[in-house]
This record gives structure tokens, sequence and C-alpha cells, in this order.
């Protein structure tokens, strides 16, 4: 059977790992290699870095990041941040990650999804989606950059263009519950994973090892992310796993 | 030494990194006079079948790998590399593969025995079942998670080529072999222990020849 998976995220910025709250108040939070190596020791199932690097220097920094991760671990990562075209794509795997996600430049030109997926395969192809709770019209509105800018697409027509065009999971962040940690935003979990038959990763919100339990028994999510529980050490990926174990869950 | 073959469909960044943990020698080619003369092969691959096939006869490879498999040379394929192994695949129509296991490669239905939607591509670490623990390739292998990501997996009749399969609503060939050629339907290189312990014991069987 196959088992759930917990994703630690580093957010990097010029070479550095970071984490915001609710996308601001950035602050350090250490080596990428080197904490990609304690998240691995820890049992981690994948990671996802997330470059968001200001500059062109820290782009090119951020290829070394992926080849030393590649060169020195044995788990699959994928990789995003300011992944605009088909040749960034190829950059990128070619030097080491397992993926790509695509975010603001999919659904600023939803084409590089397919000609990603054609080119590699929609295994390649992870798109992200931010998304926060709009009251009046009761439905979830997917942001792009960094969730600053409201688009005109609801988070369900979206992920169901995203596969449509190739995408071979997604990668769910709820505005509302990022750096919250009171729990992974359910409601809009279940949206998704009812309209979409690809693998949903769930982020935003992960503030304990029960919330973890919920995603995964409660709306079926098939991996789960968190950074910071896990960089400040609040707990690690090897106490949720046994959590997760003990309790009955497929866990690696 | 191990020669990667490079058709340009593969992630040998990875497969490279991961033989220089483990010490062993390796070269990639893209030609066959550039890979005559290594002890043993490693036939990479991400993508499409049809593309894999074409580029592998534009690289002039197929008659070279059928060659070293008739010579006894040990190969191991990855992932695709595993799949062109068998004899055809339905991916983007029916496509000759280079027939050296028996069976075809088949897109997972994405619909259970009981008539329940289940998700395409089987993606995530899942648990082996080892089924031919003799076999020097599973030497300190046991039934642990290795990374899955495909869409289309091998369907054969042959029960002795399955070293070991995992459940994913269908039993999934997860390693197969047959004498000195072996394969892996998930990536060794990215899965963790027992990946890098497949790697080893390939090579251990690679020097012993």
């Amino acid at each position: 059977m196959l088992s759930k998976r917990i994703i630690p995220c580093l957010d990097v910025k010029e070479g550095r790992v970071v984490k915001g709250i609710q996308f601001v108040d950035i602050r350090d939070a250490g080596d990428p290699v080197e904490l990609a190596k304690v998240y691995d020791e820890q049992g981690a199932d994948e990671l996802v870095f997330l470059d968001i690097s200001a500059s062109h220097e820290g782009k090119k920094t951020m290829i070394d990041v992926v080849r030393s991760v590649a060169s020195e671990l044995a788990i699959p990562f994928t990789v995003g941040g300011g992944i605009r075209t088909l040749e960034d794509i190829k950059e990128t795997l070619r030097n080491g990650a397992d993926k790509v996600s695509l975010n603001s430049s999919a659904v600023q030109r939803p084409e590089l999804i397919t000609e990603g997926a054609d080119y590699f395969g929609s295994q390649c192809i992870v798109v992200a989606i931010d998304a926060r709770y709009d009251e009046p019209s009761d439905n979830w509105v997917v942001y792009t950059h960094g969730g600053r800018t409201p688009t005109e697409w609801s988070l369900t027509d979206w992920a169901q263009e995203a596969v449509k065009r190739g995408a071979g999971e997604i990668l769910l962040t709820s505005m509302n519950k990022d750096g919250e940690k009171t729990g992974f935003d359910l409601p809009m979990l279940e949206a998704v994973q009812s309209v979409v038959s690809v693998p949903v990763i769930a982020s935003g919100g992960a503030g304990s090892s029960e919330h973890f339990y919920d995603v995964f028994t409660k709306v079926d999510a098939d991996a789960a992310l968190a950074a910071s529980i896990f960089h400040y050490k609040e707990t690690s990926v090897g106490n949720v796993k046994r959590y997760l174990k003990d309790k009955g869950v497929p866990i690696r | 030494m191990i020669g990667v073959i490079d058709y340009g469909m593969g992630n040998l960044f990875s497969v490279s990194k991961a033989l220089e943990r483990l010490n062993i020698e390796y070269k990639i080619g893209d030609r066959p006079d550039q890979l005559h003369g290594c002890d043993g092969y490693i036939l990479p691959g991400v993508g499409a079948f049809p593309d894999a096939m074409k580029a592998l006869a534009e690289h002039q490879f197929i008659g070279f790998i059928h060659q070293k498999v008739e010579e006894g040379v040990p190969l191991y394929g990855i992932c695709l590399g595993m799949q062109l192994l068998f004899e055809s695949s339905e991916e983007g129509g029916w496509t000759d593969g280079l027939g050296i296991f028996p069976g075809t490669i088949r897109r997972f239905s994405g619909i259970d025995e009981n008539g329940r939607a289940y998700k395409v591509p089987h993606m995530g670490w899942n648990q082996m079942n080892i089924r031919r623990p003799e076999k020097e390739l599973l030497t300190d292998v046991e039934n642990e998670y290795v990374y899955f990501v495909h869409s289309y997996a091998a369907v054969t009749e042959d029960e002795d080529i399955l070293y070991a399969t995992a459940d994913y609503h269908s039993d999934v060939p997860a390693i197969v072999g047959r004498d000195h050629v072996v394969a892996s339907q998930f990536h060794p290189e990215k899965s963790g222990r027992a990946g890098m312990q497949l790697l080893e014991n390939f090579c251990r069987m690679m020097c012993r020849q």
C-alpha cells in the first residue's frame, strides 16, 4: 500500500532557508543542504524547495543548491519559484531535481504546464496553488505572486484546468491557514480532492502531529507539507511519522 | 566500470551521483563506441516509451544492448529503462520494445476490481513484496519502501522474472530479472537505503562476472 508522505518545505532566498508567517515576516532558518540532510535522516519522504530570491544571482545560487541536494540525498525533491519557461524547467530537472513546481507562471501562461508535461512527463510537473477563502462568493480564489495578486480563477476550476493540461500533482496551500499552526484547511482540500484525480499535497497550517492525522484520515490527502514546525524544531519528521504509524496510518 | 547509456532521456545527474557516493567508477556515453568494454550497463529512462525507443535507435543503442545481453554482460534498467526491456508498450499506440523480458507495458486502468476510481500515476513510497529473496541482487534488501512514479506498468505471465512486486490495486512488478539482466520500476537512486543497496548489489554481480 502506498504510504502517506511527509514533506518538509524549504523556502530559499539567496541560497538560505527562510520562513515567513502568512507570506511576510521572514526569519533566517539555515543552510538548505544541511537542513535537507537532517530531514532525510529524520525520514522525510520528499523535499520541496521554493526559491523566493529576488535577484538573478539568487536564481543562479539556487541551481547550485539543486545540484548539491541531488548529489547528497537519495530521496526525491521538487523545486519551485521563478520557473517561467520550458528552458527553466529543463535546467532545473537536468541539475537533479525530480519535479518542478509551477505557480504564477502557470496561471499567466497555462501552456507552460502542457509543454513541461509533454517534454518530461506529467510526473515531473507539480502545479502549486495558493488560494484564499472569499466570503462574499463562498468560494476559494487563486492568488499568484506569493499571495499578493488575486486572479479570476476559482480554486476548483483552476485545479481541474491544471490537471487537464498535464499537472501530475497539485500542491495546495491555504493562505488562510499558512503559518497559523491551527491545522490544515480540510474543506479546501476536500473541494480539490473531489474534482481532480492526481495526488494532492496539503500545505498550510501544520502545527502538531494530530493535524497530519486529520489531513490523512479526514480528507485522504496523499501528502502533507510543513515548514516552520520542522525548522524551529517544535517537532521532528520522525516524531510525526511515529505518531501516525501508531495510529495505523500507512507510513514508510 | 559501469557504462551509463545516454540516449537523451534519463536523469543522469542523480544516477551518476549515486554511483559516486558508492565509489563505483562509471562513464556516460551517447554512442556505442564510447561504451564498449564496460563490465556492466545502466539503462536509465524518464519520459514516453515511443520517444525512448526512437531515441535508442537514433543513438544506435538497440543492436548494442542486444549484443551485450547476448554476451552475458550485466544490465540494469531503471524506470522507463525497465519498461523498454519488455516486448511492447501501449503508450502512445503500440510500440515494440527490446523484447528481452516477456510481457507488455500497460497503463494503470484507474478503476479497481470493485469499480472504484484510484489515482494515476502511482506516485510515492510503496512497500515491496520480495518474491525471490535468494537472488544476489536482493542481498540485504528487505520488504522496504521504495519510491515509485509511473502511469504504466509491466504485465507478464512469466512469474519467474518477478523478483519483487508492490501492491497498487494489482501486483505491480517492482524488480524484475533473469540471469544477468535486472531492472526496477522505481528509481534506486531516489529510494533511500534500499535503492542504494540494490545499486551496490548490481555492482557486486558485475564485478564477479
